[in-house]
């Protein structure tokens, strides 16, 4: 297992604070969503329904995001992740899926203080105003030249890419965020 | 900019979003077909003024592969589909036909249905 961080969780104050945060337990399932089994090894492993399209669902530190009509991502505490993958494998037995520990394959940022929105909004083809962005939702997308997942929890956003780019990526919303460059679009 | 709507996740993905996989439909022909059918499946494409099938997928999103219908000239979208099938579904061959009549049984995917 890596440094949690790739960045030594670095910092930058803006007009929204930009923050790396050490990557939790990520697993990437892929499988029949709508299978009883899949739910089931879903719920053993971190509390939470399967989400529906495009959603994350939330119970505790642990979450259920919907990445694409055949995957989820499960977050858990990074020392559970052995354990899961155990208890997805054996509520999975016989049925066609895969399960990968990916927590070393990301970055994960968060994005906070009131114009954390509007930083991303920056960055991303994505509609951010209040109303079309809410907690709940995970978004795919990309940021400038690289893709991201992100959604909205405990009044912030976080944000996960691959470790490979986390400079850049950090770069990106560091500056998207600096002092000066708020536009109050949102406002 | 184009903005179509991937058929798996439901989002108006901007372009930017996508990867173009050029024209879709086509019939893949592999080992033992004759020179010339191997060499239009490699190399010989539609490139039409007008309605257009062709292959996008949501790489910045989803992943997925989807075909998109639309018109190269005035980049209008009739619809989007998973790209799982061998033809448009029915209601976006009524979607191009609604607004260039006569358009879909000129499209080579519909061919061996005149
Ligand atoms: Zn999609």
């Amino acid at each position: 297992m890596s440094d949690a961080t790739v960045l030594g969780a670095a910092q930058a104050e803006g007009f929204a604070t930009v923050r790396e945060v050490p990557a939790p337990g990520m697993i990437a399932l892929k499988g029949d969503l709508s299978s009883p089994a899949l739910a089931e090894a879903v719920r053993a492993v971190t509390g939470c329904a399967v989400p529906g399209l495009r959603r994350i669902e939330a119970a505790g530190p642990a979450c259920a995001g919907w990445m694409a009509p055949d995957e989820v991502l499960l977050i858990v505490q990074r020392g559970d992740v052995p354990a899961a993958l155990a208890t997805i494998a054996e509520r999975l037995s016989g049925a066609h899926h895969l399960a990968a520990d990916v927590s070393d394959m990301r970055a994960v940022f968060r994005l906070e203080g009131a114009g954390a929105r509007e930083a991303l909004a920056k960055l991303a083809p994505v509609d951010l105003a209040p109303g079309a962005f809410e907690p709940g939702e995970l978004r795919r997308t990309r940021l400038a030249q690289v893709p991201a997942a992100f959604w909205m929890e405990e009044g912030g956003i976080t944000l996960v890419c691959f470790r490979s780019v986390a400079r850049y990526a950090f770069d990106l919303l560091a500056g998207a965020a600096a002092p000066g460059g708020a536009v109050g679009h949102f406002a | 900019m184009l903005l179509l709507t991937c058929p798996h996740c439901g989002i108006d993905a901007d372009e930017t979003e996508l990867a173009p996989g050029g024209e879709a439909h086509l019939t893949r022909h592999g080992p033992g077909a004759t020179d010339d059918d191997f060499e239009s499946y490699l190399f010989l494409r539609d490139n039409p003024r007008g309605v257009h099938l062709e292959r996008w997928r949501h790489a910045n999103g989803c992943g997925k592969w989807f075909i998109a219908a639309r018109c190269t000239v005035s980049l209008e979208v009739f619809g989007t589909y998973p790209a799982q099938t061998a033809r448009p579904p029915q209601h976006v061959l009524d979607a191009i036909e609604a607004k260039r009549p006569g358009a879909t049984r000129k499209l080579p995917v519909m061919e061996g249905a005149r």
